[in-house]
């Protein structure tokens, strides 16, 4: 049997320092450190050149294999492509494509180069885009063709893109203003680049993230978080040599660069990516075909295999499979026993967010599991859950309070763009608190409740209703909207909105339909509303403020609580 | 059954296709092609319910059974009929 990374979770968290991490990446204080030369360089230098870094299956079976050496060279051309169009450390360059090759080495070649990367989410609608790109000042886009008629209708109210750089353009079509075609194929490839000296504390990943108020944040990371990011690869992913690891995630969310990209690669792992839609045979195929050994996906993709039986895992060879693991939403127990049950390996929950980089609350190797419990902190994360009043830490077994961490882990975001005042506001008589509750149990094992705001997590996604409300006012039918969470089988949870019509509009399946796909194409599909009911009036206080609250509660079957301050419904 | 599948092949491109360029027939994969997303599943089942007057039970609307024209027609049709 083989041995896990990390031993025995007691003896490692006994005197445990980040500098172990450091002294594996032969890392000093105040030592040159960047993400994208550890990725590729570094393990070429450690005699693993040759060895294949990523194996890409497309749709319809396209396929490709790239070794670390092949990782180097190629984020070494994008890194002087990138110089030769103007881009400087520091600038914001924004990824927005499918999961194809171009993606992985554009990250890694715009890191080189000192830039920050932003990776957004290919199926963003124009206003999602808009808004994320206007905000961090994004000088260049990377794309591929399929999304240029997004950019296209948002390019000419944006004041700061200057570069859209198209990598499969097959020129059927002519260029418009500020695009520009670069082919990894036809570029010479670059073997020697001089690589930006950033340092610890130079930003690196810009990832956005939905707020209950107000517009997305971005979260800014530095280079340092390569720290935390490499060690819980190596001790809760349990990445070993040999193994052929997979990660579901895109790389528009934090679970795809941080263990899609920067844990694997910083441990010279070879990683798979599948760039096709979901279908529960489709994966299995590929766990067989390329004998996936660690898997690492999220509860909604858990839940929907689950649904599709188990005739399907019987057509398949997936002995290969040695260790599951799981983020983005509390993994239920049922999915957890099923696991077990199906693959002869549980899916271990991990709990970590946009903000914290790096996993903070998990289940490791060899620990015992709790079906339904997300673990204990990872070695040298001090966490505990703490009172909603003076956000002390609470001592009595079971009781529920707000998750809350000492800051310094790594790969703690260093602020959200251009917003210090609101990352201010996440911190509480010392503590960092990501919005969630939970208890933790006699055994030290943390126990998710649900969010402390109105944040709806989808699929392991967050949306704000806030912004789903905006965007709603501005259909020519809605006079006013109230978003919430309704409970879901297979996401958790997904967007349901209320909403009053304007005189002359009237209710109806048809006009259901167009503001649903009004949204899904202004925002995402994650944020369109599943359900849209019309109500003659929403619940208001005396002040006039929607009761989100009091839909929430409808939905949920809770109570409803106090109701003192709501307006007269008549 | 083929007017059944022309309306629902151009529903799905003028509402879910992005790359213009690309082409859609009755056999392409709309889901596991990555054209339809699961989230967005939802919304051609509402099309498909308003536009024929049926209800499709969600534990028929699988990734399988819209992952293609020819597959969602028998859908339809299983519902109409």
């Amino acid at each position: 049997m083989l041995m896990s990374n990390i031993g025995s979770y007691d003896n490692r968290i006994k005197d445990f320092s980040w500098s172990i991490a450091e002294r594996e990446l032969d890392y000093q204080e105040g030592n040159e450190i960047n993400i994208g030369w550890y990725c590729t360089d570094r393990i070429c230098q450690m005699g693993k050149g040759d060895k294949t870094a990523l194996i890409w299956e497309g749709f319809g079976g396209k396929e490709k294999k790239l070794t670390f050496n092949d990782l180097r060279v190629s984020s070494n051309t994008i890194g002087k492509f990138l110089r030769e169009i103007g881009i400087e450390a520091e600038d914001r360059i924004c990824l927005f494509m499918d999961k194809i090759p171009e993606l992985y080495l554009s990250f890694l070649g715009g890191l080189k180069i000192g830039a920050i990367v932003q990776p957004l989410f290919s199926a963003f609608g124009e206003e999602s885009l808009f808004v994320r790109l206007e905000n961090a000042q994004t000088k260049a886009i990377i794309t591929n063709k399929k999304h240029v008629g997004k950019i296209r209708r948002i390019i000419e109210k944006s004041e700061f893109l200057e570069h859209i750089i198209i990598v499969d353009y097959d020129g059927k079509k002519p260029l418009k203003d500020r695009e520009i075609a670069f082919s990894l194929e036809n570029a010479e490839p670059v073997e020697e680049f001089q690589i930006h000296p950033t340092k610890a504390e130079s930003p690196s990943v810009l990832h956005y993230t939905s707020g209950t108020t107000g517009q997305p944040k971005g979260v800014k990371h530095v280079h340092y978080s390569l720290i935390s990011q490499y060690l819980t690869t190596k001790w809760v992913l349990d990445l070993q040599d040999d193994d052929i690891y997979w990660c579901t995630a895109d790389p528009g969310w934090v679970t795809g660069t941080s263990y899609g990209i920067i844990g694997p690669w910083s441990l010279g792992i070879t990683q798979c990516v599948l760039d096709s839609g979901f279908s529960a045979g489709a994966w299995y195929k590929f766990i067989q075909k390329h004998n996936v050994t660690v898997w690492y996906s999220a509860p909604t993709a858990i839940r929907a295999l689950m649904k599709a039986g188990e005739d399907v895992i019987k057509e398949h060879n997936l002995s290969s499979l040695r260790h599951l693991a799981s983020v983005g939403e509390p993994l239920n127990s049922e999915a957890v026993i099923w696991s077990k049950k199906v693959f002869g390996h549980a899916f271990l929950d991990t709990y970590w967010q946009t903000e914290t980089g790096s996993m903070m609350l998990t289940n490791y190797p060899g620990m015992k599991i709790k079906p339904g419990s997300m673990g204990k902190p990872f070695p040298g994360i001090t966490a505990t859950v703490v009172d909603n009043v003076k956000f002390e830490p609470i001592k009595e077994v079971g009781k529920i309070g707000l998750i809350a961490f000492k800051p310094g882990w790594p790969a703690m975001m260093r602020t959200y763009w251009d917003n210090e005042e609101v990352y201010q506001t996440k911190f509480k008589n010392g503590w960092y608190l990501p919005g969630d509750r939970s208890s933790i149990d006699n055994e030290g094992y943390y126990w998710f409740v649900g969010r402390d705001d109105d944040i709806i997590n989808t699929g392991g996604h967050l949306v704000s209703p806030f912004e789903v409300e905006s965007a709603l006012l501005e259909h020519e039918a809605i006079a006013e909207s109230a978003v919430v969470s309704k409970p879901d089988e297979i996401n958790m949870e997904v967007v349901k909105a209320f909403v009053t019509l304007k005189p002359g509009y009237e209710e109806g399946p048809d006009i259901e339909l167009k503001i649903m796909n009004f949204i899904r194409k202004k925002l995402s599909p994650l944020a369109m509303p599943q359900e849209i009911e019309f109500v003659k009036n929403l619940p208001k206080t005396r002040s006039g403020k929607i009761m989100r609250r009091l839909l929430h509660a409808k939905e949920w079957g809770e109570e409803i609580g106090d109701t003192s301050t709501l307006e007269d419904d008549e | 059954m083929d007017d059944l599948k022309n309306v629902i092949l151009e529903y799905v491109i003028e509402e879910y296709l992005e790359d213009e360029d690309e082409e859609l027939t009755f056999d392409s994969p709309l889901i596991s092609g990555g054209i339809v997303d699961s989230f967005s599943m939802v919304s051609l089942k509402r099309f498909l319910e308003n536009s024929y007057k049926i209800s499709i039970p969600d534990e028929k609307a699988t990734p399988e059974a819209f992952d293609n024209v020819h597959k969602i027609a028998k859908l339809v049709e299983e519902y109409t009929s």
